[in-house]
């Protein structure tokens, strides 16, 4: 039942400086279809979609809508041609109606036509079947209904398309349904919908089509009927070697480990991961495997303590602590490297060094300053033992490149020297050589006998490092997986299956 | 080298309120160079510049306190005037209770009355760091309520502080050649940058204006250290209260160190600090601090009518903000390095040493705001 085209993107390309973020990407969006966009971190959803509604200048390639090329210069003038975009945080004003949100900024005449305002207002409401009255203050609906507003916000009388970028992130499973039958309304009348979600069962329960995407290059588009979801994992994830040598280098050190020097059971936080067990010994190094969402970040954030922990059993080096703040968790020697660095890991404005002795400093005290002399010396060892690449030790850390910030948080970690040492994604959006660097590091640091856990989107990366994977989805350990099945192939079937 | 460079960079920070501080002098200069003239009258030191030094004690005082707050809670405290309106009364209080003033009662009442700054700094500091309140709203609870609190302490009407050691500290101690305030004042600031040499004051305090969700992460609790500025101020606020009460020799609940905030947010701005927190120069906040007590000496040195004072020191302001903006900034580095190039291709290798310092320096400050 492949009906006719509305949407067409061809050869799509769109470097940032430094990133080539689409490379000749196609694109096709059909009448009454669901269209899900799939692809780990970074590989180029959004740009596709910001390329699309005009956020962004595309470098080649050209969009038909409806037969005709079509070159948007901002969103409003997509929305102008029928293309709506709903983002996943929701980008509306709390305190004014429903109605007054769906018509903001919309109206061409300087006066607000009240009556007809909410009249019109009514009757979409009415028609989508959301249930939500126009006079109603926004902030008194549930997320759920909010959302549905953006897109009745989104969608004019005459839209073609709807963009829906992460929508179900916050909702629950009831409004998580509520919001697909509208959806399914919307596909009814013709209006070709670009999904993007991170949890694959609601995309097969929903969508018609696949598109996956992989470092900003197209992997394919499939109907999603006939693509097994252990398939479309392995084209999002890639199928890189695995690096066998290393891991055979592990197996032999195994034997050398036997204390346990961190063990949790039946630990959870405010975050919202269901209760788990975990240990780790010393020397090893293991991994949260799953796919963005899963709960891996919230697993390892309850273990520094990051989050509230509100259960849970934790022993350090076989005795029972309490640890309630991250403070606690540094001085048992547990170090966290966090997996949105922009945002908790590097403190921008202040230079390198400040940056590089910051935990070794808290956890020295308030009172006891590093001097001057010893913080430069820390600095000036770890720039050159790692490697950064920085003007001076001066420098403030934010007008560094990704990757030498990132390794200005690793040595920031390194100094305090810790026993156990938690890597959240430490490879994301940094160039391959220092990608490569930071995992010879890991091995290093074990080998000298520090426990590492690691994580990474990337299933291959992770495989290199690692000896253990622990396989999460939905919030919750599914499995683990080590010695001979730790495959590729064995890892995405648990993450597909949902553990065996 | 590095230390010259790491000087240099320092002193581009300080650009704007050296900057200024020099236009008012040379204004001065123009006017007369004897404005300047120091002489000695009864063994202390007597002139124009003394005066300033002296005046602008407690803004110095309260500028270092603003600058932390500013710093850490990315908002300011507007009921600075008032809490140091309370915290003298407190200590006026105590002092005519005593009857016999001796230097002890003064030192008793004054430590009193900065154990009052630090419980106002920590009923504004708790507003902020655990309600979340921002800075501004929290503390218009004082500004609003405090001079009516240090008129209920009073008890009457300007109740007035005779007695020999009061009036000492408030003016001269007789052969000493520099007025009390002054020494107070140096005094302060010496205690201050023996804190900040001996703890982690600066680092907590710029990171966690920086990044609050980053350094909870390290192990800081950006919320401790939010509170604590706030008591800093407090007692930043009591020290400016002693220092005045003492010059004016009563206590006048309503005029006393009044809207003195509007003052010391300003010697903040004008310091070269980001009123978003973060990174802070209380040497800039304190060469603010003075600066904005020489402009006021200036507009009346230039007979600008007393009522049109505020106007002149308004649009001064305005000009000084918009110069220093960011998006002036840039304008003008983008303006000078067209000219830079422009200069270099017709004169190959030949650029004048001053116009190389202008450039880096306002390469260096333009920086901040990519």
């Amino acid at each position: 039942m492949r009906s006719e085209t509305v949407l067409n993107m061809e050869g799509i390309s769109k470097s940032f400086p430094g990133v080539r973020a689409l490379h000749n990407v196609d694109f096709t969006l059909r009448k009454g279809e669901i269209h899900a966009l799939m692809g780990e971190n970074g590989a180029g959803k959004s740009t596709l979609i910001k390329v699309l509604t005009g956020v962004y200048e595309k470098d080649a390639g050209q969009s038909i809508l409806d037969g005709k090329p079509v070159h948007f210069r901002s969103p409003q003038e997509a929305l102008s041609m029928g293309i709506g975009t709903v983002f996943q945080e929701i980008a509306l004003c709390p305190n004014l109606t429903v109605a007054e949100n769906m018509f903001i900024g919309r109206s061409r005449s300087r006066f607000v036509q009240w009556k007809e305002m909410n009249a019109k207002a009514e009757e979409m409401l009415s028609s989508l079947g959301i249930p939500a009255s126009p006079t109603q203050e926004l902030s008194s609906c549930s997320i759920a209904v909010q959302q549905m507003v953006s897109i009745a916000r989104a969608i004019d009388m005459d839209c073609k398309i709807l963009i829906l970028d992460e929508p179900t992130s916050s909702l629950d499973e009831d409004e998580v349904q509520k919001l697909f039958a509208l959806m399914r309304e919307l596909k009814a009348r013709g209006v070709g919908i670009i999904f993007i979600t991170h949890f694959i069962d609601q995309v097969y329960e929903i969508s018609d089509t696949i598109t996956v995407l992989r470092n900003g290059e197209l992997i394919g588009e499939y109907q999603t009927s006939k693509l097994p979801q252990i398939e479309l994992i392995s084209k999002m994830m890639g199928k890189a070697l695995s690096d066998v040598s290393a891991i055979e280098k592990q197996e032999k050190s195994k034997s050398a480990r036997s204390v346990p020097v961190f063990e949790a059971t039946g630990l959870s936080s405010a975050a919202g991961v269901r209760p788990f067990d975990f240990t780790i010994e010393k020397g090893e190094v293991n991994g949260f495997a799953g796919l963005l969402g899963s709960g891996r970040s919230e697993s390892v954030r309850a273990i520094f303590a990051a989050d509230k922990v509100t259960g849970g059993e934790v022993k350090v080096n076989g005795k029972r602590v309490k640890l309630k703040t991250p403070l606690h968790a540094m001085k048992k020697g547990i170090g966290y490297l966090p997996e949105d660095r922009k945002r908790d890991g590097i403190i921008g404005e202040l230079s390198v060094r400040d940056n590089i002795i910051l935990a070794l400093q808290v956890m020295k005290g308030f009172f006891r300053p590093l001097s001057r002399k010893q913080a430069e010396e820390f600095a000036v060892e770890y720039i050159q033992k790692l490697g950064i690449k920085t003007p001076s030790i001066d420098t403030p850390i934010e007008s560094l490149s990704g990757g030498n910030q990132q390794k200005v948080v690793l040595a920031r970690w390194l100094l305090t020297n810790p026993m156990y040492l938690i890597l959240d994604e430490p490879t994301r959006g940094i160039d391959v050589g220092t990608k490569v660097e930071i995992q010879k590091l890991v091995l290093k640091l074990a080998e000298d006998g520090m426990s590492l856990t690691f994580i990474s989107s990337e299933i291959d990366e992770m495989l290199r490092v690692c000896t253990r994977l622990i396989v999460m989805k939905d919030r919750e350990i599914v499995g683990e997986l080590s010695g001979m099945s730790l495959t590729e192939q064995d890892t995405m079937q648990m993450i597909a299956q949902g553990g065996k | 080298m590095s230390r010259l460079k790491a000087f240099v960079s320092r002193l581009s920070h300080l650009f704007l309120p050296l900057f200024v501080l020099a236009l008012l002098i040379i204004v001065n200069l123009i006017k007369g160079a004897d404005y300047f003239s120091i002489t000695m009258v009864n063994g202390a030191f007597y002139g124009n510049i003394p005066n300033m030094l002296f005046g602008a004690s407690e803004l110095v005082i309260l500028s270092i306190g603003m600058t932390l707050v500013t710093a850490a809670s990315q908002g300011q405290d507007i009921s600075i005037g008032e809490t140091g309106a309370i915290t003298s009364a407190i200590f006026v209080w105590y002092v005519l209770r005593a009857g016999d003033v001796t230097l002890l009662t003064i030192l008793v009442g004054f430590l009193i009355s900065c154990v009052a700054g630090l419980v106002i700094g920590a009923f504004n500091g708790t507003l902020v760091s655990v309600f979340k309140v921002q800075p501004m709203v929290a503390t218009l609870i004082l500004f609003l309520g405090g001079r009516s609190i240090a008129f209920m302490i009073d008890g009457k009407v300007s109740p007035i502080l005779a007695n020999e050691i009061s009036n000492r500290i408030g003016t001269v101690i007789p052969g000493l050649p520099i007025q009390t305030p002054i020494i107070l004042t140096v005094v302060f600031i010496a205690i201050v940058s023996v804190v900040l040499k001996t703890t982690n004051l600066r680092l907590y305090v710029e990171s966690v204006g920086i990044n609050p969700s980053a350094v909870r992460l390290n192990g800081i609790d950006p919320k401790k250290i939010i509170f604590l500025t706030f008591l800093i101020m407090g007692v930043c606020s009591a020290v400016a209260g002693f220092i005045a009460v003492n010059k004016a020799g009563r206590h006048d609940s309503v005029n006393l160190l009044k809207f003195i905030m509007m003052d010391a947010i300003l010697a903040v701005a004008l310091g070269g600090n980001s009123l978003g927190g973060g990174k802070f120069s209380i040497t800039g906040s304190i060469i603010g601090a003075y600066t904005i007590e020489m402009l006021n000496r200036t507009l009346l040195r230039l007979e600008v009518n007393p009522e049109a004072i505020k106007v002149f020191k308004a649009v001064f302001i305005i000009m000084l903000m918009v110069v220093a903006s960011p998006v002036v900034r840039v304008v003008v580095r983008k303006a000078l390095d067209r000219a830079k190039t422009i200069a270099s291709r017709y004169s190959r290798g030949h650029t004048g040493g001053l116009s190389n310092a202008v450039v880096s320096m306002t390469d260096t400050t333009g920086k901040k705001e990519d």
